[in-house]
């Protein structure tokens, strides 16, 4: 008689102890399924409802290796659900029928099926299946470690928590390639569990400042071409950090990098593509700074690919329907919140980014670290401008949602109040980056203009390199700040153009928020809203504009200067908007300074998520700008329209300025 | 080899069931996964099955009973019972039902009838040998020699 292993030492010995989750409505064959599986030495579990499958499978998408699902089920259908779960939860699914027709295996095949058996199964084909698992792995490891990452693939990690980890993330990346980086980081540091992307079983790390701050010099020390992961995670020397941990946060700063240097051409473009962009990208815009985040987002992709990772649920794409729908809906309400990860849904590790990403203030890694950095926020309000810059991509992420939801508020306020948003954003997350040595002011001023949405980006990334720099002055943030503020303002004006079309690029949304407040310093001159807010001091920024994203501390101006003159970052909608003049910009940290406009920029840890203001709910203070524009975005959901502040200006977004 | 008579009846029993075409392969499959952790694996899945079947049964005859034949319906309820049938090894019983949905396909009303009755007809004798088949195996008892009686 077989002996029956111990299942528990699945690293050294898997396919044993594989847990496989069958799914069939035939108790007999169920039954034998099950039966076969534990002859085989899997950890069976079974069900004879799809629906129930789906239910296991999404509370804890670590729980299982492998699907085997009938096709025919009287309560939904296999393919469905195999693609549900091929989506959701990325894990290798193989059909079982006892029809073997050519059509239905082909009909398996396109929708994602692995392998295709037909009944009645036999031992010997079930034997082998535990390869399709290693074979995911395997690619996905490949995908997401693809920046460069020299290690040795860890098919080790067979462990269920690695494996299951491993495979969504795999899959995600290959179903979404730009995700797949996202996704995996998103995994490995969202400490945000509550929502369905909780996936990973290990506790995630969380990129506070100070670890991002350490990723940075590690990375800066080894140059940017030669860090690899191993080399970082050594001279970090942190403990309880994985190399996995490392080459997905990397993977996210590189992607930072390349927006940023493609916000600061973009800046200008930023302006005008507010208008256009999606409502992704408008949000964007009306960042500032942070618009060009999203222009980056959005046409690049890179945004959406740290976007898409966490939004599978599309959550992003809800940012993006605002177009029109101006932040009052607060459409993607959900998504402004970036906190409230429940939009999400499965963004919340999307959000969790965001919200790192809003603290852009806090320290020049803030920006960095908007990656999913959501403790980033609070920090950030410490004025690391700088950093932020530099995180900016990652934040785009998390803050594309909620600028969508912005853009579609933005959207309606008219592109007006986009610039403002736009540039609030950036400016914000200029803020951080006194450090943004590489602010190009210049750069981001004529990307803004330009700025399609993406180039506003472009801008960013122009600053963010400087965000290693980011320490430091203020001064420089302020120009950095600048730099983006033009790009805000730029973006903004693009914006409310960007706000429609971008309909993709939800995810960027967010982030341009954060750049404009930098932009919003630039804008300044450009935008007269925000010029006078970002003028004002690009601390205003620093609170995230009430963009719907959270506008991380995108740019801590001058600490806590906000911009005076801030233009209320108008938080169209959800969006938060610089508000003008708040006080200059809207306050970065938390304290309430709030920009009393900020429109409701929810603040949500730290980033500013700008919420679709309904008019002008005023955000309360207390979040710091941000919190404030979200809350006050929250509120404003019941009064789409104008800002009762001033309208799009100011919508009491409290911009928080990530300063 | 010296058998327990019980045991020789036995094997002559199962034999029977495949030559004479009740059961295949599949079957052999399911003796084989029964061992000691699972001892009467095969009976369970049997009876199982019985259960199974016999509500799909009921099914398709309250279809046939309303006319028109809704094929569809017919077709899907007999694909569920194909799939169980063969999971168990019933070979006769899996046959007649593929020709019943080659039937239904073609929306053959008369041809789905008298199969169907085929098919019945094929599953009770099923039924009726794998009963008499377990019965023996219990008397019979478990692998270890069972005592002689005196």
């Amino acid at each position: 008689m077989r002996v029956e292993r111990v299942i528990s030492d699945e690293n050294d010995s898997f396919p044993v102890g594989m847990r496989v989750l069958a799914v069939d409505d035939d108790p007999t064959c169920l039954l034998l399924l099950e039966t076969l599986l534990t002859k085989c030495k899997y950890n069976v579990t079974t069900t004879s409802q799809a629906i129930t499958a789906l239910k296991m499978l999404r509370e804890n998408k670590n729980k299982f290796d492998l699907v085997i699902s009938d096709v025919h089920m009287p309560d939904m259908d296999g393919f469905k659900l195999l693609e549900l779960v091929g989506l959701e939860m990325d894990l290798p699914v193989i059909m079982l029928s006892a029809n073997g027709d050519t059509k239905l295996v082909m009909k398996g095949i396109t929708h994602g099926a692995c392998d295709y058996l037909l009944k009645p199964v036999r031992i010997e084909e079930l034997q082998n299946i535990w390869q399709h698992v290693i074979r995911r792995k395997k690619f996905d490891r490949k995908d997401r470690d693809g920046s460069g990452s020299q290690d040795k693939p860890y098919i080790d990690s067979s462990e269920a928590a690695g494996l299951g980890n491993v495979d969504q993330n795999g899959k995600f990346n290959k179903k979404r390639k730009d995700q797949n980086e996202d996704e995996d980081e998103e995994r490995d540091e969202n400490g945000h569990d509550n929502e369905d992307l909780s996936t990973q079983k290990k506790p995630r790390v969380v990129w506070s400042v100070e670890l991002h701050r350490k990723f940075v010099a590690a990375v800066n020390q080894l140059g940017i071409e030669k860090a690899v992961p191993k080399k970082i995670l050594e001279l970090m020397n942190v403990e309880n950090l994985t190399r996995e941990n490392v080459a997905s946060h990397l993977q996210k700063f590189r992607l930072y990098l390349k927006r940023i240097s493609c916000v600061a051409n973009q800046q200008a473009n930023m302006a005008a593509a507010l208008g256009s962009v999606d409502s992704t990208h408008l949000r964007m815009g009306t960042m500032n700074g942070f618009g060009n985040f999203h222009t980056l987002a959005g046409p690049d992709q890179i945004h959406n690919a740290a976007f898409r990772s966490f939004q599978h649920s599309g959550v992003l794409r809800r940012l993006n329907t605002p177009a029109g729908v101006g932040i009052s809906g607060l459409p993607s309400s959900g998504l402004v919140q970036l906190s409230p990860v429940q939009n999400l849904g499965n963004t919340s590790t999307y959000q969790r980014k965001l919200q790192s990403f809003v603290i852009p203030g806090n320290h020049n890694a803030n920006i960095l670290q908007g990656m999913p950095m959501s403790l980033e926020f609070d920090q950030l309000q410490n004025n690391r401008a700088a950093s932020h810059v530099g995180q900016f991509p990652s934040v785009d992420n998390t803050t594309v949602l909620p600028v969508s939801s912005i853009s579609g508020s933005l959207i309606d306020a008219g592109c007006s109040n986009s610039p403002l948003l736009g540039v609030t954003s950036n400016s914000l997350l200029l803020e951080g980056s006194s450090q943004l040595p590489t602010l190009h002011a210049s750069n981001l001023r004529d990307s803004v203009s330009g700025f399609p949405n993406r180039s506003t980006l472009s801008d960013f990334t122009s600053i963010a390199p400087a965000s290693n720099q980011l320490h430091g002055s203020k001064a420089d943030i302020q120009d950095q700040a600048f730099p983006i503020s033009c790009n805000a303002g730029k973006i903004i004006s693009s914006a409310p153009q960007d706000w429609n079309a971008p309909k993709k690029d939800a995810p960027y949304q967010s982030n341009v928020p954060s750049c404009s407040i930098n932009s919003l310093r630039a804008v300044n001159g450009d935008m007269a809203q925000l010029g006078q807010c970002l003028d004002q001091n690009n601390p205003i920024f620093n609170r995230n504009v009430g963009f719907d994203f959270v506008d991380p501390l995108s740019i801590k101006c001058s600490e806590g200067e906000n911009l005076a003159t801030e233009p209320s970052v108008i938080e169209k909608e959800g969006y938060l908007m610089v508000q003008p003049s708040r006080q200059g910009i809207y306050i970065p940290d938390n304290e309430g300074e709030n920009f009393a406009m900020e429109p409701s920029v929810i603040e949500k840890e730290g980033y500013l998520i700008v919420q679709p203001r309904r008019q002008g709910s005023y955000i309360p203070g207390n979040l710091g700008s941000l919190e404030d524009l979200a809350s006050a975005m929250t509120k404003q959901d019941h009064d789409k329209g104008k800002p009762t502040d001033g309208d799009f200006g100011y919508n009491d977004y409290s911009l928080r300025t990530c300063i | 080899m010296e058998r327990n008579p019980m045991r020789r009846q036995l094997a002559i029993m199962r034999q029977s069931l495949f030559d004479q075409g009740h059961v295949d392969e599949q079957f052999v499959q399911l003796e084989e996964l029964q061992d000691d952790a699972n001892p009467n694996f095969v009976e369970e899945v049997v009876t199982l099955y019985y259960r199974d079947s016999a509500r799909i049964i009921l099914n398709i005859e309250q279809a046939l009973e309303r006319k028109p034949f809704d094929f569809r319906k017919l077709d899907a309820y007999m694909h569920q019972f194909k799939g169980s049938s063969s999971s168990i090894g019933a070979k006769k019983v899996k046959a007649e039902s593929t020709l019943f949905r080659e039937y239904c396909k073609s929306g053959n009303g008369e041809g789905c009838m008298r199969s169907f009755q085929q098919l019945k007809k094929e599953y009770a004798t099923l039924r009726k040998k794998l009963g008499a088949y377990f019965q023996l195996a219990r008397q019979a008892g478990p692998v270890e020699t069972a005592s002689r009686p005196k």
